[in-house]
């Protein structure tokens, strides 16, 4: 029970179908505390479909799923996960409003209706902005920045409600390639200084291998699921393996 | 016209309803824009037509003489037809937009009908249509005070939860918030303001009044609290000297109010343009 507790998350014999076609297949993962896991797989490998189970947002067929040991049916206390998703690029960019209003906006669930943000929770957003770097640009509006700010913002509002594990679904699509490798070491930081357990969910493996602690292979089974530097001495035999046939279209330039 | 506002109580009700309904309007008026609801009010402002038109004829065929406000049987339609369009909103899931005709042309349609039933226009549905300052009694004024109260409170008091559920909808479900609620609190409160300010500008004009000054105000503001301060400054604007010209050149008051919103719109337009250039 002890080693239950550690685990941030839990996955045990995890399947998932959509009508008829299998999406997912017997998926066991663990997620210690502290951990950096690269969750990488082709497009279709069922990547964003495990991580709307973990969120509670699908129901699996079977299998069980624990965030913080509470099996996910049970679990209420949201504002310990902040969630990144791809998607985020894809909002109103004339909404008006300003970089710490955003980031504000991810404390609403923790602070509960009816209630005003503290002096405490305003600190904590702008501890947020400056923990991703953008306190240039704290009063701007978030339509006025790059995709590549936007996506820092948006994880400030994640961190801002100070969640234990942060889950991000692909967050440089839209990037540009040469804040990438920025991007990739602000999340480093984080989980090297704030301790936030971090999923990262990537179809590009090249990138994350140096920075991750953990790595699992996701292509409707889970093909590999250990330490990152043992995944760094698989062959790339073995990896398109895992792969199939989309390796030889991932990027290995680092 | 001050002293004027002094002297007859019609103008001072005109006046205090036209400056609770530019706060109120355009308060609301941001999120529905953020939102891209702005036909929902459209919709409403119609079903509210429906209802005060179903009011006038009772108390025309039925009960002969004045019982109860207009005002309160155009409310009771307006929250109706917002909650139709909510359940329309759903059954359609892939077609979301569909509700706002279906109940603009129902809202529309039963006007036509009860009006046809009293046996046509009077001027008292004319001052619904268009506004009027000469219409708004002390009961009126009374019940949009009431109103502006309830919408402000709430509006504080949810602001957390509307400005996540507007910036970023699946955000807010992930995180737990009961977005179905604060949505048809919000709607209803939209529904009630509707119909608390077709007395001023009228019904057909309604939903200019919470989109013009936001329209404007979007343009130049940093950040969503200055939007709403900035929308609420043209509103109240729009509405002051609307009524003034209204009262002093014997114009609609609706008409008068929106177009000074829309030469705000055009002036902030063209003031952005001349600064970037």
């Amino acid at each position: 029970m002890m080693n239950e507790q550690e685990k941030v998350l839990k996955i045990e014999n995890l399947s998932f179908r959509y009508e008829k076609e299998n999406v997912l297949e017997d998926i066991n993962l663990s997620v210690p505390k502290g951990a950096f896991l690269g969750l990488v797989g082709p497009n279709g490998s069922g990547k964003s479909t495990l991580l709307k189970c973990i969120l509670g947002l699908l129901k699996p067929q079977s299998g069980k799923i624990y965030l913080f040991g509470t099996p996910v049916s049970q679990f209420k206390d949201w504002h310990r996960i902040g969630f990144v998703s791809q998607k985020a690029n894809s909002f109103n960019t004339g909404f008006p409003a300003t970089v710490y209003e955003v980031v504000a906006s991810g404390l609403t669930s923790k602070i509960g209706l009816f209630r005003f943000l503290s002096k405490k929770d305003k600190q904590a957003v702008i501890d947020a902005i400056e923990a991703v770097g953008m306190q240039p640009f704290i009063n701007r509006n978030i339509g006025e920045l790059s995709g590549g700010q936007q996506q820092r913002v948006f994880i400030a509002r994640a961190i801002v409600s100070q969640p234990d594990l942060l889950i991000l679904d692909e967050p440089t699509v839209g990037v540009d390639v040469h804040h990438v490798q920025n991007f990739y070491n602000m999340l480093d930081e984080l989980n090297r200084h704030l301790g936030i357990t971090l999923i990262l969910v990537t179809h590009d493996i090249g990138t994350i291998t140096e920075k991750v602690t953990h790595v699992a292979c996701l292509n409707k089974h889970l093909h590999f699921h250990g330490k990152a530097q043992e995944f760094a001495q698989l062959d790339s035999k073995e990896l398109s393996q895992f792969y199939g046939h989309h390796l030889h279209v991932l990027s290995h330039n680092h | 016209m001050v002293e004027a506002i002094f002297q007859y109580e019609f103008l001072q009700n005109a006046f205090f309803t036209g400056v609770l309904i530019g706060i109120v309007a355009p308060l609301l008026g941001v999120f529905i824009v953020v939102r891209r609801l702005s036909l929902i009010a459209d919709a409403l402002s119609h079903v509210t037509l429906a209802g005060i038109a179903a009011s006038l004829l009772l108390e025309k065929k039925l009960l002969g003489s004045f019982l109860f406000n207009p005002l309160y049987m155009g409310m009771a339609f307006s929250v109706a037809g917002s909650l139709f369009i909510e359940k329309l909103r759903s059954v359609y899931k892939h077609y979301q937009e569909l509700a706002i005709p279906i109940i603009l042309s129902s809202g529309i349609g039963l006007s036509v009908i009860f009006i046809s039933m009293a046996d046509g226009f009077n001027t008292d549905l004319f001052s619904y249509l268009f506004g009027s300052v000469s219409a708004v009694s002390r009961s009126d004024l009374w019940t949009v005070l009431f109103i502006t109260l309830g919408v402000i409170v709430t509006i504080c008091l949810l602001y957390k939860e509307l400005f996540l559920l507007s910036f970023d909808e699946e955000h807010a479900v992930a995180s737990g918030i009961k977005t179905k609620t604060v949505h048809f609190v919000f709607i209803v409160l939209v529904a009630l303001v509707i119909a608390a300010s077709m007395r001023i500008v009228g019904i057909l004009l309604v939903s200019s009044l919470m989109t013009l000054p936001v329209a404007a105000s979007i343009r130049i503001a940093r950040g969503f609290k200055q939007t709403i301060v900035f929308s609420i400054l043209f509103g109240e604007l729009a509405v002051i000297l609307g009524l003034i010209f209204a009262y002093y050149l014997d114009l609609a008051p609706g008409g008068t109010i929106v177009m000074l919103a829309v030469l705000i719109l055009l002036l902030v337009i063209l003031l952005k343009k001349w600064r970037r250039g």
